[in-house]
């Protein structure tokens, strides 16, 4: 009997040892530990042997089925690896075919880029975003603005009539009045928006779009507007950027200053091979934006809803998207903003 | 606005030069556009020769070879075509190397076979006068060949090419902008040109005006002169207008282009002896009259025109251009020098209308002050005695008289350090008033200051004031602070915020912003189908729009996407994912402003994904691919939406839908209908529009709050109904869901299937059920009622049986 269970084990571990194959290696298993395998059926009639052949005879037979077991296992192993190994070997793609499209690439127009921009340096310096109609009265366009009756930019010739008494605005500076009829002071806005002049060439569309800025309070000065100014300059144009502001004329502010920015493609007007600079054609500098405190006859308008110009005082500025991004991003003509070509829309944003 | 520096000299000379006076001026408020280069260059080879003989070129016969003395012994062989050279002449010659005022460059030439070492100079050749028949014959005695001819005539000068803001017709004159540069520079004025005057007070005799219209015409002066000879003005005279930009015209004409643009006043010269009854009328023009101007065209004008009038009827346009009947010719003998004030915005009206714009209106427009008539004149008497020889006839008509008396400002030191952020000391500000003119007087808290005339209009409050001290001072030394906000402050609204986030995920779900026209062409909403009684075609319509095209305001944004989408079409680019945000404008609140809302504009073509090796015929951008950017949009929001079908006359009527959430519509969603895209030259498109305001605030209300979650585990179970065709799939959600009941966790739609084995007119829809509940497991059979209720709610409300 004992005999037996060895060459049983021999056998059975030869033939394991043989196995080329997981299904090989299944059969064996069947045939060596199954129900009716010899070694299984020899543990199960133990009991029927003389009981001192019981012990040493059954612990052969266990010790063979569990020795078996083990190495079986450790075979399916190896095969298994081997197999799994050999399958991934078949299963090979292409690697230079080219990946899944992923969704496009989706982009915001250069206008809404240069917008958002503006607007977020301003609500970092403290301003809220104000906004207003763009078809709008007379009232709000010129006659609270400080524009006399003549004022040529009331003419038809630079103003979209819709009636006598609406327009579409000329400028984003409505929604200055518009702001402080609701507001009492200190009032501290930015003004994004469309408008509108009736122009169209190679420099104009007729429409367009500005950021319009108005602070007002106890105390705000033209320094102050320096200040203001010299941050936004810096934060689109560039860090070591410096603003000058040039007396000028506008008819709702008093002092008026038109406000140029160091270039940011040259020093002094001058590249550095030496020759003149293009974007500010020699000059150093390039006007972004008109500004001045709020003349006091704007203030008159909207007195009784707390803005006495004895007791308050303020700065505006206006200037337009189109031609900041122009500046910032070397856009040479203004009709492409208006045309949509995805080719252009694909590079901004 | 023209500035020679030299004749600027005459009146204030700084110590710049002229790139860096161009700088002051700009920095105080004088805006110089360009600094131009007027005349020669190349000065040296400019010099003063002398005949010393003329001979018939042997080769042609309206050349002369002229041997001309070009320094103390040098003589050069100069061919000249000229009909008046003569041996003896002192002449202008250019030596080679000269570059002539036109840019080009003049060297030595062999004409007909002849060499010549030069040219000798016509008037236009050198850009001081306009005649080109004949050599420039200088009559001045004693000057020695070879004397830079920069020393005798002003053949080159720096001109500075000024922008002179509407508020400052005072710089619209050279005395005005010398008076400039003394303040800005501190370089001393010259007296002024007017100071003094050879005319008088008085009546003129055989002069009459009478002003029949004073609210347009403020102040008429006019100066009668004998003896006029009226002929070519000298040379230094034409050459001054040329370096300015004038043509020389004739003496008389010349000298009232002169004074107007020293002193800022336009001046009309008539032939007083062809003005009938010697006598003018300044009055509207009756509606229809016509009058022939200088230039011989017959203007028709309305009684918004100022006229003046002889006894023979209208003579000249107020202020805008002369009449052909009484124009100064050769033979005039007599002048009536008028010096006028016009109200500036009649007169722009009047030019803008008769389309005439002309140095003189441009200035009147900008409404000059009736003190200028006089100084006008004064320098305009003392001009036509010099240069015409003519003699000033006693007295000076003057209906009008001078302007209202001089304000006077008081200038608070406080205010102005409040109003710029930074003290500037009160004798600086007096120091700097002073210079432009104003006169001051110390005040208690600062200074009296009065305002002189030609500041009139301009000057008239406190801020104003400060404003000249400030840019004067100098802006750019200003510091530079922020503003110390009390409250702190600064953001965007919810609303604002979400509109942002709306045009994010546009963008980040692949779709490209586009920015349209606000303008469109009426037909759009024929192109659109808009039906007669459509509210969308209620379009804001434009009273003076710059084109049909651009005629009325957009009602709805699919027509600029229709158009970008076409314009790339057109550029072979089909498949295309844009959006647009922007103001829609629909005139029908009865008010004078319209509604006026923002959208939201989407629009896709072609492709809904791009062609690869693994779908190499993706989807199309259809009705579903729509749905499934608004989906993200919408449920990224948070806004609880559903579909419902709808019709939109420019989209497909079987794929079409309005947008609702809860019981308000957001807007449309669908394919484009094919005659639409027909219109725009597209295959197919779809897309949605909504109201962006709408959605904007939806997204921004309600604050999420926390729901539990449940630990235990859901059971998911598929379902499949065969319902009737046109049963909508949201009408079996809503069934199910309403069934489940609250254990009932999702529904979702996995497909549909119509085919044989369901049966004509039927679908079936298979569907993913989640139950859960939040304080138990559930058990099979809990999950086998709920399928049971359901099951029966189908059969029940929609007709609807299970499949196996």
């Amino acid at each position: 009997m004992m005999d037996r269970i060895a060459q049983l084990r021999r056998e059975a571990e030869a033939a394991v040892e043989a196995a080329g194959s997981t299904g090989e290696l299944e059969e064996l298993r069947v045939r060596f530990l199954g129900r009716r395998a010899e070694l299984p059926q020899l543990l199960r009639r133990v009991r029927e042997l003389a009981a001192s052949d019981r012990g040493p005879v059954g612990q052969a037979a266990n010790q063979a089925r569990q020795a078996l077991e083990e190495m079986i296992g450790r075979r399916g192993a190896q095969l298994d690896a081997a197999e799994l190994d050999a399958r991934l070997a078949q299963d090979r793609v292409d690697v230079t075919l080219p990946g899944d499209p992923v969704e496009p690439v989706g982009r915001r127009h250069l206008i809404t880029q240069t917008r958002l921009e503006i607007e977020d340096v301003f609500i970092g310096l403290g301003f809220d975003v104000a906004e207003g109609p763009e078809v709008e009265s007379v009232y709000y366009n010129f006659d609270a603005l400080n524009h006399l009756p003549a004022h040529p930019a009331r003419a038809r010739t630079d103003t979209f009539y819709v009636s006598d008494d609406v327009v579409l605005r000329t400028h984003t500076s409505p929604v200055q009045i518009r702001a402080m009829e609701e507001r009492p002071p200190p009032l501290y806005i930015v003004i994004p928006g469309r408008v509108y002049r009736p122009d169209s060439d190679a420099t104009h569309t007729p429409q367009f779009h500005q950021v319009e800025g108005l602070a007002v309070d106890q105390d705000v000065t033209l320094a102050d507007l320096h200040g203001t100014l010299l941050a936004f300059a810096r934060a689109v144009f560039g860090p070591r950027r410096e603003v000058r502001m040039r007396p000028h004329f506008f008819p709702f502010t008093e002092p008026s200053v038109e406000v140029d920015v160091s270039c940011f493609r040259c020093t002094g007007g001058v590249l550095e091979d030496g020759s003149r600079c293009p974007l500010c054609k020699g000059e150093g500098w390039i006007e972004v934006l008109g500004a001045g405190m709020v003349d006091p006859n704007v203030f008159e308008h909207v007195r009784e809803h707390g803005y006495d110009p004895e007791r308050i005082q303020g700065f505006a500025f206006g200037m337009g998207i189109e031609r900041i991004a122009m500046l910032k991003h070397s856009v040479p003509d203004l009709r492409l903003f208006y045309d949509n070509d995805v080719r252009f829309l694909e590079q901004f944003g | 606005m023209r500035v020679p520096i030299r004749w600027l000299h005459d009146h204030c000379r700084p110590a710049l030069d002229p790139a860096q006076l161009a700088e002051r001026l700009d920095m105080t408020g004088t805006k110089v556009e360009r600094v131009l280069r007027h005349g020669v260059t190349a000065l040296d080879a400019f010099v003063v020769g002398k005949v010393l003989e003329a001979e018939r070129h042997p080769n042609a016969d309206r050349l002369s070879v002229c041997r001309v003395a070009v320094g103390e012994v040098d003589v050069a062989q100069i061919v000249c075509g000229a009909p008046n050279v003569a041996a003896g002449q002192t002449v202008a010659v250019a030596r080679p190397g000269a570059v002539l005022p036109d840019g080009s460059r003049l060297d030595a030439a062999e004409l007909r076979g002849v060499v010549s070492e030069g040219m000798i100079l016509a008037e236009d050749e050198l850009g001081v006068g306009t005649e080109h028949a004949g050599i420039l014959i200088l009559d001045e005695d004693g000057l020695a060949p070879g004397t830079p001819l920069l020393d005798v005539l002003p053949i080159a000068d720096d001109v500075l090419e000024l922008e002179v803001t509407p508020n400052r017709p005072d710089c619209l004159g050279i005395y005005g902008v010398a008076r400039e540069a003394h303040a800005a520079t501190g370089a001393p004025l010259g007296t002024p040109p007017w100071a003094e005057d050879p005319g008088a007070p008085g009546p003129v005799d055989g002069v009459e005006v009478i002003v029949e219209v004073p609210d347009l015409c403020p102040r008429f002066t006019a100066r009668r002169f004998d003896d006029v000879r009226v002929g070519p003005s000298p040379a230094w005279l034409k050459a001054r207008l040329m370096a300015a930009g004038q043509r020389p015209i004739s003496n008389v004409v010349d000298v009232t282009n002169y004074v107007m643009l020293l002193t800022g006043q336009p001046l009309h010269a008539f032939d007083l002896d062809r003005v009938a009854g010697g006598r003018l009328v300044v009055r509207r023009a009756g509606d229809g009259e016509e009058v022939e101007t200088l230039d011989g065209e017959v203007r028709r004008l309305d009684p918004d025109v100022v006229v003046i009038c002889d006894d023979q009827g209208p003579t000249s346009i107020a202020g805008v251009m002369g009449g052909a009947r009484s124009e100064v010719s050769g033979s005039t003998m007599r002048v009536l020098m008028e010096a006028a004030t016009w109200n500036g915005p009649n007169l722009q009206r009047t030019s803008t209308r008769l389309g005439l714009r002309s140095e003189a209106s441009a200035r009147f427009e900008k409404q000059l002050q009736p003190e200028q008539a006089l100084e006008a004149q004064a320098v305009a008497a003392a001009l036509l005695e010099r240069v015409c020889g003519a003699r000033l006839v006693p007295g000076t008509v003057d209906v009008g008289g001078p302007g209202p008396p001089p304000r006077t400002v008081r200038l608070r030191t406080a205010r102005m350090a409040a109003l710029l952020g930074e003290q500037i000391p009160i004798q600086r500000a007096a120091e700097i008033l002073k210079s432009l003119g104003f006169s001051v007087a110390n005040a208690e808290d600062g200074l009296d200051v009065t305002v002189p005339h030609h500041r009139r209009d301009d000057v008239a409050r406190e801020a104003d004031v400060i404003e000249e001290v400030a840019r004067i001072d100098g802006m750019e030394r200003l510091p530079a602070t922020i503003p110390s906000r009390p409250d702190g402050g600064g953001g965007l609204t919810p609303a604002q915020r979400a509109r942002r986030r709306v045009e994010d995920l546009l963008a980040d779900h692949g779709l490209l912003e586009i920015v349209g026209w606000s303008f469109q062409a009426p037909s759009v909403a024929d192109r659109l189908r808009l039906p007669a009684d459509d509210r969308r075609r209620r379009a804001v319509r434009l009273q003076n729009p710059l084109s049909s095209e651009q005629s009325a305001m957009r009602t709805l944004l699919l027509g600029s996407l229709l158009d970008a989408a076409a314009h790339n079409a057109a550029h072979h680019a089909s498949d295309l994912r844009l959006f647009e945000t922007g103001a829609v404008y629909v005139d029908d609140t009865g008010g004078p402003l319209p509604d006026e809302r923002r959208h939201v504009g989407v629009l896709l073509t072609g492709a809904a994904r791009p062609r690869s090796w693994r779908t190499p015929e993706p989807p199309p951008s259809d009705f579903f691919a729509a749905k499934a950017v608004l989906a993200a949009l919408l449920d990224a929001l948070r806004i609880p939406w559903s579909l419902a079908p709808a019709t939109e006359p420019f989209l497909h009527p079987g794929r079409a839908a309005a947008v609702n959430a809860g019981e308000e519509t957001l807007g449309w969603l669908g394919e484009v209908h094919p005659l639409v895209c027909r219109g725009w030259e597209l295959d197919a498109a779809a897309g949605f529009e909504l109201d962006l305001d709408r959605v904007a605030q939806l997204a921004a209300a309600g604050v999420p709050v926390y729901r539990e979650l449940s630990p235990f585990p859901a059971v998911r179970q598929d379902l499949a109904v065969v319902v009737g065709d046109a049963v909508p799939a949201a009408a079996v959600v809503d069934v199910v869901r309403r069934a489940g009941g609250g254990e009932l966790a999702r529904v979702d739609v996995f497909d549909v299937y119509r085919g044989p084995q369901v049966g004509e007119g039927r679908v079936s829809l298979a569907l993913a059920l989640e139950f859960r509940a939040a304080d138990r497991t559930l058990t099979d059979e809990e999950v086998a009622a709920h399928r049971r209720r359901i099951a029966a709610a189908l059969a029940d409300e929609l007709e609807g049986t299970l499949r196996v």
